[in-house]
């Protein structure tokens, strides 16, 4: 008996952490890409570029709420990547452990601080 | 089979070593790739220099002056010239990776994974992110 294991009918197993990883990491680049794409067209459209009108970008509510999706979208995005990098080149399991524990410090941290420096705006 | 024995034996490579990599010839797709990692981790470690750049850049007036300041005066320990080098290692490193990520995502969308395409498409990333990164080199140390 054979049974087709390839198309609509392939037998799908694993915890699907591929999965996830791949579609997170796409989603987060797509919304990073278009942020880039915003706020280029608000620093080309506008007139000369000072303090003034760069705070004025960012002092909108609705700036400030995409700005914030951005960051935990990098920080996510980064985690996947950094831990592919890992995986990739670490073999020993504790060191990677130790790596990946530090990652996720460094991006929460990270992302903590450009929160807080993003609303006290 | 009669020049299999003649041709000299071609370098085979499994799990490359560090030793290794300086003769690997990699395909333009594959340094395109390797170059995709290293920026991505070069603007993982630069983390906190683009929070104090935006910090200091957005809070006030006066940290403003201290966002300029850093690329003519320094910062810290960093002579200007140096913080400028580091700010164009990060545009290249963004552009890079936005580029070749766009070429992925191209790809899943458009089932577009053809050797032909691979090559193409990974040269217009790296023909496109160094001639951006050099205009905005040449913008950033004053040249224009």
């Amino acid at each position: 008996m054979t049974s087709q294991n390839y198309g609509s009918k392939r037998i799908v197993v694993g915890a699907h952490y591929g999965l996830r990883d791949w579609l997170s990491q796409r989603v987060t680049a797509a919304l990073m890409a278009l942020f880039t794409l915003l706020l280029l067209a608000q620093l080309i459209f506008g007139g000369p570029l000072g303090y003034e009108r760069w705070a004025a970008i960012f002092s909108t509510q609705w700036m400030k709420l995409l700005t914030f999706v951005v960051i935990v979208s990098l920080a996510y995005h980064a985690w996947v990547g950094m831990r592919d990098i890992w995986m990739d080149y670490i073999k020993p399991v504790g060191v990677r452990l130790v790596l990946q524990v530090l990652t996720l410090v460094w991006l929460v941290g990270n992302a903590g601080w450009a929160v807080q420096v993003l609303w006290r705006l | 089979m009669a020049d299999s024995s003649t041709a000299r034996a071609r370098p085979v490579f499994r799990n490359i070593h560090v030793t290794q990599i300086v003769g690997y010839r990699l395909p333009l797709a594959g340094i395109v790739s390797i170059l995709h990692r290293v920026s991505g981790f070069l603007m993982f470690l630069l983390l906190p220099f683009v929070i104090w750049l935006f910090d200091v850049s957005l809070s006030s007036e006066i940290s403003y002056e201290r966002f300029t300041s850093a690329f003519v005066a320094g910062l810290w320990v960093f002579p200007g010239w140096f913080v400028k080098l580091v700010a164009l290692a990060l545009i290249w490193a963004y552009l890079h990776h936005l580029i070749a990520g766009l070429r992925h995502l191209w790809m899943d969308a458009r089932h577009a994974v053809s050797k032909e395409f691979g090559k193409s498409s990974a040269l217009f990333t790296l023909v496109v992110s160094v001639s951006l990164t050099a205009l905005l080199g040449a913008k950033l140390f004053g040249a224009f």
